[in-house]
């Protein structure tokens, strides 16, 4: 199993592409790290794998088959900022379980409180989104997660709990994860292999 | 929140917290709205009766707005053009949020949807709002009709602006392109996360519409293209005073204006504070 971008080009202008050509290939159960400057593109290459910008050249499959544009993504996107990625007038119960029922499971090892399901998510902290966010892209039919600086925001102990917990739960699952960050460190220990976007970028 | 809200409690309101008057202003300004239109209704024409007995009285403890050079009391005929005001106000304010919600949810079908909807709007707006509803009101016949169709073709523009530019808002939040990427429908995503952030607005516009429907309305009779004479509607007591102001008759358009001010008032109140307790930001200081 393969999630695999070929020859992506994408700008949001015309005659200025931001991507060129990037190929790209995630393995199942794999952590590949992607590293590149402040503007380069990283954002925007996850969003093309994930299905969310769809005006790109190239190509994005798994084993070769194109993602179909309905139904549940198997390539499931994480963001940096989880209070934007919660609908404000949802209880964090109904936001948990929007793809699927997260199993007690998945609860007890994020940590996730059974008192915190019946608040409103500006009453919870940037942390404790972000466990609710990743708690819900991990479903059973998620093969490739894309964290894009997903514990950018956290202080270095949640960063630490938050990282444990998804390597577990991909490793139990055989999820490939892409990881993008900054923090050269926090990729060297975590990935299999790094990728440096100037370097399969030709821009 | 992290901004540190610092509520002086002064004055008759004491000892309470700012949702707990926020209701008790709600709950009291619908009270005095709710009993003018109701004794409006229940109020007979029996109590109009000419006597001209007793013509411009001043006002006092039997006539608290004084009567007019027919002898009826201002009171009870301000009463019931208050009424009236606000029935076809509601009337008006519900017909225009019908047509906003309707070319709101019209412009985010498509691009060309949503520049016609858009021309129409700046189209409307770019008439004053008086001379529209003189203009459609003569040609929907005059009278009640016509200056309720007025009022309702006129008031959607901002409303429709509103929802409008709120779903653009909304499609463009990343839980919306989360919950696509989660496999729902666009139907699922309409209805759970867009639905719910439109209704306050929807709600709110429909009664911030009020105070212009009700003034607009009045402005119309004013100026005699609205109610016909006959009416009890504020706008013709008003136009009917001035011709008695500079006999000193100050009271015929006194009372009446200063009620009109009041209705205003109270339905601006009422939104205002409905919208803080909605939001849910703002529910919670």
């Amino acid at each position: 199993m393969c999630l695999e971008g070929e020859n992506i080009s994408f700008g949001y202008k015309r005659n200025n592409l931001i991507l060129h050509n990037v190929n790209i290939s995630l393995e199942s159960g794999k952590l590949l790290g992607l590293i590149g400057d402040s503007g380069s593109g990283k954002s925007t290459l996850c969003k093309i794998l994930a299905g969310y910008e769809n005006n790109y050249q190239g190509k994005v499959s798994i084993n070769g088959k194109e993602i179909p544009p309905k139904g549940y993504n198997p390539v499931q996107l994480v963001f940096q900022h989880p209070e934007k990625a919660v609908n404000p007038k949802w209880k964090m119960k109904d936001i948990l379980n929007e793809g699927n029922n997260v199993s007690q499971y998945i609860l007890d090892s994020f940590g996730i409180k059974q008192n915190w399901l019946n608040r409103w998510p500006n009453e919870l902290s940037g942390g404790e989104l972000q466990r609710f966010a990743l708690a819900r892209a991990l479903g059973p039919k998620t093969k490739y997660l894309i964290a894009d600086e997903i514990t950018t925001m956290l202080d270095a102990i949640t960063q630490a709990q938050i990282w444990n917990t998804v390597l577990d739960i991909v490793k139990e699952m055989s999820i490939g994860v892409l990881v993008v960050s900054h923090e050269k460190n926090l990729i060297k220990k975590l990935c299999h292999e790094i990728v440096y976007l100037d370097d399969i970028n030709d821009v | 929140m992290s901004t540190a809200v610092v509520t002086v409690n002064k004055g008759v309101f004491r000892g309470l917290n700012l949702r707990q008057k926020t209701f008790l202003i709600i709950g009291f300004t619908s009270l005095l709205l709710l009993t003018i239109v109701i004794s409006s209704v229940f109020l007979g024409d029996e109590s109009l009766q000419t006597n001209f007995g007793s013509k411009n009285l001043n006002p006092s403890p039997e006539h608290p707005f004084g009567t007019d050079w027919m002898g009826r009391d201002m009171f009870i005929r301000t009463l019931k053009g208050l009424g009236l005001s606000i029935l076809i106000g509601a009337f008006a304010s519900t017909i225009s949020s019908i047509l906003a919600i309707i070319l709101g949810l019209l412009s985010s079908t498509g691009k060309m949807a949503d520049s016609i909807i858009s021309w129409l709007v700046d189209l409307f707006l770019s008439i004053p709002h008086l001379l529209l509803i003189i203009i459609i009101s003569i040609g929907f016949g005059g009278g009640a009709t016509g200056i309720i169709v007025g009022v309702a073709l006129t008031h959607w523009t901002s409303l429709t602006r509103v929802v409008r530019a709120e779903i653009k808002q909304l499609k463009t939040q990343e839980y919306i392109h989360i919950s696509i990427n989660l496999g729902k429908s666009k139907l699922w995503i309409a209805t759970k996360h867009i639905l719910p952030h439109l209704i306050p607005q929807i709600f709110l516009g429909t009664i911030l519409m009020f105070p212009h429907a009700i003034l607009h309305e009045a402005s119309a009779t004013f100026l005699g293209f609205g109610l016909s004479p006959h009416e009890p509607a504020i706008g013709i007591i008003l136009s009917e005073s001035m011709k008695y102001l500079s006999a000193g008759y100050w009271w015929l358009a006194f009372f009446p204006g200063l009620s009109l001010l009041i209705v205003v008032l109270a339905f601006d109140m009422i939104g205002d504070n409905l919208g803080k307790i909605m939001d849910p930001r703002s529910a919670q200081e």
